[in-house]
């Protein structure tokens, strides 16, 4: 028993060190997440001198061993909300999560309420009655269509 | 009536979205904004409104920038020459990490105040499209010339200068 705890102990002393490590932050993770201000587009695809500052100020940060969160509130810090790819999910930013939803809401509440009001008009097959075959022509659009077949010689 | 509400809540936000990023190129004679900006140096923050009165060269710049390097001594040289209670230099450091742009105020020994905008608010507010640019406002906060590009000793001499009160710069 004593052995199997000390294994334990031994595998997860050997372990941690390697799960910190994974946690470092990284340039390429960063650079899928931030803008570069000036050219517009992600970090990552960047080339202008401006993007290039952006990259060693990055790599400088991971050099002190800051966190992803740390390093993009830096450029937070620097650039402000518009260097981060996607917005914060705070303030009024927050609406670009929020409006997206809510309008898919409020379109599938109205395709309901027209396809309901559409079935109580009678829309489509003329009946309520799930799997209703249509109904045919009326009495007199019949004895009609009967005239008017009368005056072919067929 | 729901899909019509939402159908004009979408059109709203669209409309919005353009009018918050569409460009506002200032014209001469334009009023230019006041927003106060950050210090690049120190905790404080100015605004153009603070200069109101005298003539102000409002000078966009970034560290990464090249021709922002071209004209940095010649903007440094003219502020030498014609600073006065009528006149003076600001430069906006724009879109630039604030330790690179501190550097570069050192490097050129600018000695005329720098402010920070780290977000390009304001080079947005004025409409630029680039750095460097350069502005002068006149002393009712009016824009007076716009100067796309960089400007060398020749250009302010030629064009500034003329403008600034007589004796006093």
């Amino acid at each position: 028993m004593k052995a199997r705890a000390l294994v334990a102990t031994l595998i997860l002393a050997l372990l941690a060190p390697a799960a910190a490590a994974g946690e470092q932050a990284s340039l390429t993770e960063i650079e899928k997440q931030v803008m570069c201000p000036v050219c517009g587009t992600l970090l990552q695809l960047a080339e202008s001198p401006q993007a290039q500052r952006e990259r060693v100020f990055i790599n400088r940060l991971i050099d002190e061993g800051r966190s992803e969160a740390e390093i993009k509130d830096a450029l937070v810090a620097e650039y402000g909300d518009e260097v981060l790819a996607l917005p914060p999910d705070s303030g009024f930013s927050l609406s670009a999560y929020v409006v997206p939803i809510v309008a898919l809401l409020v379109a599938a509440v109205a395709l309901a309420i027209g396809v309901l009001r559409w079935r109580r008009a009678g829309g489509g097959s003329g009946s309520d009655k799930p799997g209703a075959r249509p109904a045919g022509p009326s009495e007199r659009d019949s004895e009609r269509l009967d005239a008017d077949l009368a005056r072919y010689d067929l | 009536m729901i899909a019509v509400l939402g159908v004009l809540a979408v059109v709203g936000l669209l409309v919005f979205g353009l009018a918050i990023k569409g460009g506002s190129g200032l014209e001469v004679g334009d009023p230019v904004p006041t927003s106060a900006l950050p210090e690049l140096e120190g905790g404080g923050s100015q605004s153009l409104a603070d200069y109101r009165g005298r003539w102000v060269l409002v000078n966009f710049w970034a560290s990464w920038c090249e021709p922002c390097r071209a004209e940095a001594p010649a903007l440094e040289k003219f502020q030498r020459q014609h600073r006065g209670p009528g006149f003076a230099v600001l430069g906006i450091d724009t879109r630039d990490l604030s330790g690179d742009g501190r550097d570069f105020v050192r490097e050129y020994g600018l000695s005329y105040p720098q402010l920070r905008d780290g977000n390009g608010g304001a080079a947005h507010d004025y409409g630029t499209t680039g750095v460097p640019e350069t502005f002068l406002v006149d002393p009712k906060g009016k824009l007076r010339l716009h100067f796309p590009g960089p400007v060398s000793e020749e250009t302010l001499e030629s064009s500034v200068a003329p403008l600034l009160p007589e004796g006093k710069s």
